[in-house]
C-alpha cells in the first residue's frame, strides 16, 4: 500500500517499472483518498470503474513497453473541461443533466498519452469567483484549514492535488483562477501564455482571457503536461501555431538574469505583511545569488483590475447567452411563454455572482455606455499589455506575490464582491497582458497557511519560466 | 385607392435594399455540417452549430472566396483585415444567443450594380457594403399547435448581406436590382438565387419626401417578401400608404412592417424589435481573417465573364440586337450553349433565331433551364447548318426534325432528315421538271401572269411545294419559276 505521496510522475513511473507499484494500486490509493476526504467536497463525480479499467490497460502497456508519456499520471478535471460522453455543468445548475458530445483538445491529448482521468471537480460557477463558494454544490474546503477557502475558481482542482486525490489537475485561469488557489493550497499552478493551449472543449467565461492551467506538485510534472497539451489545433482559430518547446529537457538553470518587481505591488494597501516579507526575501536571495533585481514603477497597473472586470464581464454576458433553456440544460418548469421561459430558466439556474457579471457585462456593452467602458477598457488593456511587454524586454522576469493575503475564511467575503475581487489584484496583470505566469509555494505564514510567489515572463517563454521557478524552489 | 399622379409626383421615393444571399458552400460558415436545402430537420447539427458549451467557431474560407467574388463583380473595395462581430439577441432559432456577422469591417465596401430601366436609362445603383454572416435556424409554427418547433439545419449556413445606399427611386429599380443580383450570384455560382426557398431574401427600407425637402422622411422596413414581384408589390403599396398618410397630415412611424402577399398590403410588426440593442463587439473566438494579394489575384483569375461583358460581346462581336443578347446572356449556361453552337456554326443571328424561337418555346413548355435541354450544342449546330445550306427547309427542320431530336438526342439531324425524306432538292435539274409540270397544269394562270398578274407567283410556288412535298429549296425554286414564266 502507498503511504507517501509521489512528488512527480517520474517517481511513479520508476516505481512501476521496478515492480514496486501498479497503476491499479495507484488509482485505488487516490480513490481511497477521495473517499476519506470527501468532506472537502472536491469531486462532483468520480469515474471509479473507468479509471480502474484504464489503469489495468496502462499496466498492461507498461509490461509491453508501449506506454505513453503520461502513463501512470492520474488527472482530475475542473468542471469546465469537456470530456466526451461525460457530464459537465460548469459548476452551474443551468447545465443540469448535460452530457458533453466533445472532448477538449487538452483532455484528448492527455488521454492519448495514457493519462487516467479520475473525475470532475467542483469550481466557482463558470469560473467566476475566487473562493470556490459560488457553486450550487457547496464550497470546497482547504485541506490545511477546513474553515478556509481553497481559492477559486479552480479551488477544488487545487485541493485535489494538495490532498493527493490525483497527481495533476487541469483548471482554467481567466484572471488568476489557477494561480490564486495554487497559492492558497501550497502547490504549483501555471497559467501559460494566452493561446498556448487550445480552448476547444473549455467552457468559456471570457474568451480573450481564458486559458487552461495546470496544477502540480512538481515543476517537472507541470512542464511535461504542458508539453503534451499545448500547441496548434484546428478546432481553435485563436490558438498559437508556434512550435511547443521541449520544456522538460530544458529545466537546468545556470545563468544570471534580470528580475523586476513593481513598486506599486509592495505599496498595495491590502498586502499582508508576512507575504510582503517572504516575497522580499526571495528577491534578496536572488540578489545574493548575483542576479540583477530592480524596482520599477507601473502607475497604470491600478487600472488592471477594473479593466479585467469590464472586459471579462462583457465577454461573459455574451458567452453565457447560449444557456437559455431552449436546447439543453435547465428549463424552468414554471414558464408561460418564450420570454418567461428565458427569464425564469436563467434567473432560477444562474447563481448570484454569475447574474451580477452578466448584468455588468450587458451594461458595459450597451449602446449608451459602450465607448465609456468597453472601448476605453480595450485601450487600457492595450496600454497595460504594451507596458508589460516593454518591461519584459528589459527584464527576464517580474516577481510579485500571487495574492495579497493567504486563504481567507469561508463566508468572510461572500457578501462583499468588491473585497472578493481584490483576491485577483496581482494575478490579473498577466491575464490582461496574456503573458505566462506561475505560482510556486513560498513557505507558510505564522498560522501555517501557504504563501504563493508569482513569476511572470514574456509571451511563450514557458521554458524559462519553468527552469527559473525550479531553480528558486530547489535553492531558496 | 390609387393616388392621383399629380399628388404622387410631388414626392421623391427613397429605397434602400438589404439582400441576403445564402452561399452555396458545401459546409456551414463556422462548422463542417452540410448545408443541403430540404434535409430532414435537425440532421445537420453538430455541437458547434448547436452552440454546445466548449465549442468554438471554425471559419470556412470558401465563404470568404465567394463573398470576394461578389465584391469584385460589383467593383467594391475588398477589406484586407476582417473581424467578425457578435450581434447579441435572444431568439430560439439563434443557438449561441448571438449571430456572428461583420459589423465594422464588411468584406466589401462600396461598389455598384448597373441596371437599365424601361425608358432605356442606365443607372448605377451604389452599394453601401457586402458583409459575411451566419444564418439562423428556422422556427416552425404548425397549424393547431401552440408549441414552436425549431429546425437548426439552417443555423450557421453562410450568408452575404448586400446593402445598397438609399439610391433606388422606384419599385421598378428595386425589381431590376434584384434581378441583376440574382443573375450575378448565379453567374458567379455562389448562390442558387432561389427566392421561394429563401436562398435569396430581400428587406426593403422605404421613405418618401417632398421634392423640395432637405431631409429624408422616416423610413419603414418591409420584410417577408419571397419573390421579386412581391418586393415590387410591397414597395408600391408602401409608397401609396406613406404618401397617403403624409397627405392626410399623419406622421410616418419608423418601424418594421411585414408584407402580406395574399392581400398585397403591409402591416406593422411589434415595434419592440426595433428597440433591440444588439451590443455588437468583436468575437474573441475568431482571429482576424486576412485577405492578401495572392488570394485576391487567384480569385480574380477564377472570375467568369460577367453578364455585362457578355452582353457587350454578344452585341459587338456577334452583332446581335440587344433584345437577343439580353435573352442569351440571362444565364451563364445559356450564353455558353449559344457560344458552343456558334463555334460550330458561324452564323450567330441564325443561331440566335433558333434559340429565341423553337428552343425557347420548348424550355418554356417544359419549365426547363438550358441545362435541362437534351440536345447537344453540336447537334443543334448540325441542324441549323442543314437549313443554312438549303438541304432542309426551316419549317421541316423546326417542325419535324427538331421534335424527333428532342426525343432521340443521339441521332444526327441528317439521318432524321433522310429517314423522314425531308432532304430538299436544291439543284435546278430536279426542280425544273416539277415546275414544268405545274405550268402545264395551269395554262390560264400562266397567261394571266404573263399579262401582269405577278402576284400569282405565290400560287405557283405553293403548287410546286405541294408537288415536291416541300422538299425543294424555296429560294432556288422561286428563281427558276420566274425564269420559266418569263
Amino acid at each position: 500500500m502507498i503511504t507517501v505521496s509521489y512528488s512527480s510522475l517520474k517517481a511513479i513511473q520508476d516505481d512501476i517499472k521496478k515492480g514496486h507499484l501498479s497503476c491499479v494500486s495507484l488509482v485505488k490509493y487516490y480513490l481511497q483518498n477521495i473517499e476519506d476526504k470527501s468532506h472537502l467536497n472536491v469531486f462532483l463525480e468520480v469515474y471509479k470503474e473507468e479509471a480502474l479499467k484504464k489503469a489495468e490497460e496502462v499496466d498492461q502497456k507498461f509490461r509491453q513497453g508501449t506506454y505513453g508519456k503520461l502513463a501512470g499520471l492520474v488527472v482530475g478535471l475542473k468542471d469546465l473541461l469537456c470530456y466526451k460522453d461525460h457530464r459537465i455543468q460548469a459548476g452551474s445548475k443551468i447545465l443540469e443533466g448535460f452530457e458533453s458530445q466533445i472532448s477538449g483538445t487538452a483532455v484528448e491529448r492527455l488521454i492519448a498519452e495514457d493519462a487516467i482521468i479520475i473525475g470532475r471537480q467542483n469550481c466557482d460557477e463558470f469560473g467566476m469567483g475566487s473562493s470556490n463558494e459560488n457553486s450550487p454544490f457547496g464550497p470546497t474546503l482547504n485541506e490545511i484549514d477546513n474553515s478556509r477557502v481553497p481559492g477559486g475558481s479552480s479551488g477544488a482542482s487545487a485541493v485535489s492535488v494538495q490532498a493527493d486525490m490525483c497527481q495533476v489537475a487541469l483548471g482554467s485561469d481567466t484572471g488568476g483562477s489557477v494561480r490564486q488557489p495554487a497559492a492558497f493550497c501550497g502547490i504549483i499552478g501555471l497559467k501559460p501564455t494566452y493561446s498556448r493551449i487550445s480552448r476547444h472543449g473549455l467552457i468559456a467565461y471570457a474568451s480573450s482571457f481564458d486559458t487552461i492551467g495546470i496544477f502540480s506538485k512538481s515543476i517537472e510534472d507541470n512542464a511535461l503536461v504542458l508539453e503534451v497539451i499545448a500547441g496548434k489545433d484546428e478546432y481553435d482559430s485563436t490558438v498559437s501555431k508556434k512550435e511547443v518547446e521541449n520544456y522538460t529537457g530544458a529545466l537546468n538553470f545556470d545563468k544570471k538574469v534580470k528580475v523586476a518587481y513593481l513598486k506599486e505591488t509592495f505599496e498595495s494597501e491590502g498586502l499582508n505583511d508576512n507575504i510582503k516579507e517572504k516575497t522580499l526575501n526571495t528577491l534578496n536571495f536572488l540578489r545574493a545569488e548575483g542576479h540583477q533585481v530592480e524596482e520599477i514603477t507601473f502607475p497604470l497597473i491600478k487600472y488592471a483590475l477594473p479593466t479585467y472586470y469590464i472586459l471579462t464581464t462583457a465577454e461573459a454576458s455574451s458567452n453565457l447567452s447560449r444557456y437559455d433553456g431552449v436546447k439543453y440544460g435547465y428549463r424552468s418548469p414554471n414558464t408561460e411563454d418564450l420570454l418567461s421561459m428565458y427569464k425564469k430558466s436563467r434567473s432560477e439556474a444562474f447563481g448570484s455572482e454569475v447574474i451580477r457579471r452578466i448584468m455588468l457585462g450587458t451594461f458595459v456593452l450597451s449602446a449608451s455606455y459602450y465607448d465609456a467602458y468597453y472601448t476605453k477598457a480595450q485601450k487600457v488593456r492595450r496600454l497595460i499589455k504594451d507596458k508589460t511587454q516593454s518591461i519584459l524586454s528589459d527584464y527576464d522576469f517580474i516577481i510579485m506575490p500571487t495574492t495579497p493575503t493567504t486563504a481567507f475564511k469561508i463566508g468572510e467575503r461572500k457578501n462583499d464582491p468588491l473585497e472578493m475581487y481584490l483576491a485577483d489584484l496581482f494575478t490579473v496583470q498577466a491575464s490582461v497582458s496574456g503573458i505566462p505566469a506561475i505560482s510556486v509555494p513560498n513557505g507558510t505564514d505564522p498560522e501555517g497557511l501557504p504563501v504563493g510567489l508569482q513569476i511572470m515572463t514574456n509571451d511563450f517563454k514557458e521554458s524559462e519560466l519553468f527552469s527559473f521557478s525550479k531553480y528558486i524552489l530547489d535553492n531558496q | 385607392m390609387k393616388l392621383e399622379k399629380n399628388i404622387r409626383d410631388k414626392y421623391i421615393v427613397v429605397i434602400g435594399l438589404e439582400v441576403h444571399a445564402q452561399l452555396q458552400t458545401e459546409s456551414k460558415i463556422f462548422a463542417a455540417d452540410a448545408t443541403t436545402f430540404g434535409d430532414t430537420p435537425n440532421t445537420n447539427i453538430s455541437a458547434i452549430t448547436l452552440g454546445h458549451p466548449g465549442t468554438l467557431p471554425k471559419f470556412n474560407r470558401k465563404a470568404l472566396t465567394y463573398a470576394i467574388k461578389m465584391g469584385l463583380a460589383c467593383n467594391s473595395e475588398i477589406t484586407r483585415e476582417n473581424i467578425f462581430d457578435r450581434k447579441n439577441y435572444f431568439y430560439p432559432d439563434l443557438p449561441k444567443g448571438y449571430q456572428l456577422t461583420q459589423d465594422k469591417t464588411p468584406i466589401c465596401k462600396g461598389g455598384y450594380i448597373k441596371v437599365k430601366t424601361r425608358d432605356n436609362v442606365e443607372k448605377q445603383l451604389t452599394l453601401h457594403k457586402i458583409h459575411l454572416e451566419e444564418d439562423a435556424g428556422k422556427s416552425l409554427h404548425l397549424a393547431g399547435e401552440t408549441d414552436t418547433l425549431i429546425d437548426y439545419n439552417r443555423a450557421g449556413v453562410s450568408l452575404i448581406e448586400i446593402v445598397t445606399e438609399p439610391v433606388l427611386r422606384s419599385s421598378e429599380e428595386a425589381g431590376l436590382f434584384l434581378a441583376e443580383v440574382r443573375k450575378l450570384v448565379r453567374y458567379l455560382e455562389i448562390c442558387d438565387g432561389n427566392m421561394e426557398q429563401g436562398s435569396l431574401r430581400c428587406d426593403a427600407n422605404i421613405s418618401v419626401m417632398l421634392k423640395d425637402a432637405a431631409e429624408y422622411g422616416e423610413k419603414v422596413e418591409i420584410k417577408n417578401m419571397n419573390s421579386i414581384r412581391n418586393v415590387q408589390r410591397a414597395i408600391e403599396h408602401e409608397i401609396e400608404r406613406q404618401i397617403g398618410a403624409v397627405e392626410a397630415g399623419q406622421q410616418i412611424i419608423s418601424e418594421t412592417r411585414t408584407f402580406n402577399a395574399d392581400k398585397g398590403t403591409t402591416a406593422g410588426m411589434r415595434t419592440k424589435e426595433t428597440l433591440n440593442d444588439y451590443r455588437y463587439f468583436p468575437d474573441p473566438d475568431l482571429s482576424p481573417v486576412i485577405v492578401d494579394e495572392t488570394l485576391l489575384e487567384s480569385i480574380g483569375r477564377e472570375m467568369p465573364a460577367l453578364p455585362e461583358a457578355l452582353l457587350e460581346k454578344f452585341t459587338a462581336h456577334y452583332n446581335l440586337p440587344e433584345y437577343d443578347a439580353l435573352f442569351l446572356t440571362e444565364t451563364k449556361e445559356m450564353a455558353a450553349y449559344f457560344e458552343a453552337i456558334c463555334k460550330k456554326q458561324g452564323h450567330p443571328k441564325a443561331v440566335s433565331n433558333w434559340m429565341m424561337g423553337p428552343v425557347k418555346s420548348v424550355l418554356n413548355e417544359n419549365g426547363w433551364q438550358i441545362t435541362d435541354f437534351p440536345i447537344k450544342a453540336e447537334t443543334m449546330a448540325a441542324l441549323i447548318q442543314l437549313v443554312r445550306e438549303g438541304s432542309v427547309s426551316f419549317s421541316a427542320a423546326s417542325q419535324e426534325i427538331f421534335p424527333v431530336l428532342l426525343e432521340n438526342p443521339d441521332q444526327t439531324p441528317l439521318t432524321i432528315a433522310e429517314n423522314h425524306n425531308l432532304i430538299q432538292q436544291s439543284d435546278s435539274n430536279s426542280i425544273q421538271p416539277i415546275i414544268d409540270e405545274v405550268i402545264a397544269q395551269f395554262p390560264d394562270k400562266v397567261k394571266a401572269y404573263r399579262h401582269g398578274k405577278k402576284g400569282l407567283i405565290g400560287m405557283f410556288m405553293g403548287e410546286v411545294m405541294k408537288k415536291s412535298k416541300a422538299k425543294v429549296d424555296p429560294k432556288l425554286t422561286n428563281e427558276l419559276l420566274r425564269k420559266t414564266l418569263g
